[in-house]
């Protein structure tokens, strides 16, 4: 695992090479974004430079408009993922765990997961109002799923070999479920947290394109709606940046959780 | 000595949807407070069958078990289980394998691993995990495992058929280590002959379709054992002249051999 707390990962590169590895590409289609914005090339209009977007980040920061508007969707998203993705992991827990809750639950459930979360978001205004309410459950509904497939999945692939041995230990019924069943889990539970926390953060557009009042995604679309495109790139440029932060915290605690694993690195 | 494991006429039968089929039929067999049993046999003889049906993980049989007179429900603590394979906990570091449900937080346990540890020679390797181990280090973290919740009697599986010659020499006498410092009862399924003598204090020869005893063999020779002494192998011959008793046996049932 590159988990090792030294500086050299196994390939022997070292931290900052990866990084700078991974900014490549992004570095350079800024570059050449810019020199073509400046040549003229490309219409500045429907593509504003780099430089401009930066002044137009640096404005709303400076008003704090920005970070309230940010710490609004980042609150609907965690309290979304909280409650979709806890929920879902009980449920995938309980499904996995139980063979009769699994066939009395988990056709409903397969098909709620196929209906769209733009179709039903109209329905959870008028159910619920146009207040946060709706935009936490929408994000919550989004959230749910990954994590009850992954946790029911993570269940089922755990060794019988396994159980039997907790068996000959002795084991209770709790201690089969904290010391066996969820650690062998834990690998699909985290991929099931990744994807959820991904799911909520883009749960963000549609929940706070209807009828919202605060948030990234309301700041977005009143900018379209006013031509105001930097503040568009903004915005994009922010679910870009706190969406890889998050996944990077996520993949984080993989590294520290599951490094026992013996697995194909790369 | 008094009797701690008590078999009589034990009789399991598997049901399939093709029909049924005997594997083991009318064993009997009593094994005195620490004694050091070996149960060998071809495949199919059902041994590692009788092993489950000790432990208490199949409780479908004919006939009764009994443990210190108390017939055997389910599998516990009292019956260790060593597998083919050592079977750890891949997400637990080795002295957290040997706790598994126990606490090391408390100093009787963390004691007594540490003692186990010890004992089972694995000193450094305390916070290593199972993917850093062999074969043969992984076996004796599972054998510590068993031995930490003092089982009445350790059932072990044929459990060092996956390793190499050496590294099977040398857990024989680890195990011997074990059993003369900690007095357990063991009984230990094999398919080696060489293992079977050097280990028993008795060899319980099976033959198949369906599993019975074929012959009990007492093994009176003083530990430590030479493989190469005369007397070991005088009994060696002995094993294998019951061994070809039964595929006699086989050719004139079957009127083909296997």
């Amino acid at each position: 695992m590159s988990a090792s707390t030294d500086m050299t990962k196994p390939g022997g590169y070292k931290r900052t090479t990866v990084f700078l590895l991974g900014s490549i590409l992004p570095l350079a289609l800024l570059v050449f974004w810019q020199v073509l914005g400046g040549l003229g090339v490309i219409s500045t209009l429907l593509f504003p430079t780099p430089v401009t977007i930066a002044k137009a980040f640096g404005k709303l920061a400076a008003t704090g408009e920005l970070w309230e508007h940010f710490r609004i969707s980042v609150a609907r998203a965690a309290l979304g993922f909280i409650l979709g993705g806890g929920f879902g992991l009980l449920c995938g827990i309980l499904a996995g765990l139980f063979r009769r809750t699994e066939r009395a639950f988990d056709p409903t459930i397969q098909m709620l997961r196929m209906v769209p979360s733009l179709a039903v978001a109209p329905l959870f205004v008028i159910w619920f109002g146009i207040g946060e309410e709706s935009k936490v459950l929408l994000i919550a509904k989004g959230a749910f799923f990954p994590l009850y497939i992954n946790a029911f999945l993570g269940i089922r692939n755990v060794d019988n070999k396994l159980f039997e041995v907790a068996r000959v230990l002795g084991f209770s019924r709790l201690k089969q479920l904290i010391r066996l069943v969820i650690p062998a889990a834990l690998p699909n539970i985290l991929l099931g947290v990744r994807l959820s926390v991904g799911i909520s953060w883009l749960g963000l557009v549609v929940a706070e394109l209807m009828a919202s009042t605060s948030g990234i995604g309301y700041l977005m679309s009143d900018a379209r709606q006013f031509s105001k495109t930097p503040v568009v790139f903004v915005g994009i440029i922010i679910f870009a940046v706190v969406g890889k932060l998050a996944d990077s915290l996520v993949r984080l605690m993989e590294r520290r959780w599951l490094k026992w694993r013996d697995n194909y690195q790369g | 000595m008094s009797t701690l494991l008590d078999i009589r006429q034990l009789s399991k039968t598997f049901h399939s949807g093709k029909g049924s089929v005997s594997a083991l039929q009318n064993i009997n067999l009593a094994v005195k407070e620490g004694e050091f049993i070996t149960v060998i046999g071809p495949s199919g003889c059902g041994k590692s069958t009788l092993l489950k049906i000790v432990a208490g993980l199949d409780v479908e049989y004919d006939g009764s078990v009994k443990l210190n007179d108390r017939d055997v429900t389910g599998p516990g603590i009292e019956k260790g289980f060593i597998f083919q394979e050592p079977r750890l906990f891949p997400w637990l570091t080795v002295e957290k394998n040997i706790a598994a449900d126990l606490s090391l937080h408390k100093p009787e346990i963390r004691k007594k691993v540490d003692e186990l540890i010890e004992l089972v020679r694995l000193k450094g390797f305390e916070k290593s995990y199972p993917r850093e181990l062999s074969g043969g280090m992984a076996q004796r973290v599972a054998i510590a495992r068993a031995l930490l919740r003092n089982p009445k009697v350790l059932l072990l599986d044929e459990p060092f058929g996956a390793l190499d010659a050496f590294t099977r020499a040398h857990m024989q006498e680890v195990l011997l280590d074990i059993w003369q410092q900690n007095k357990t009862t063991m009984i230990f399924v094999t398919h080696d002959i060489d293992e079977a003598v050097f280990l028993a204090n008795r060899i319980v020869i099976l033959k198949p379709r369906p599993g019975t005893v074929q012959k009990i063999v007492p093994v009176e020779l003083l530990f430590p054992r030479k493989k190469s002494s005369a007397a070991f192998q005088e009994l060696r011959f002995k094993v294998i002249g019951e061994f070809e008793k039964i595929e006699e046996l086989e050719l004139v049932d079957n009127g083909a051999g296997i």
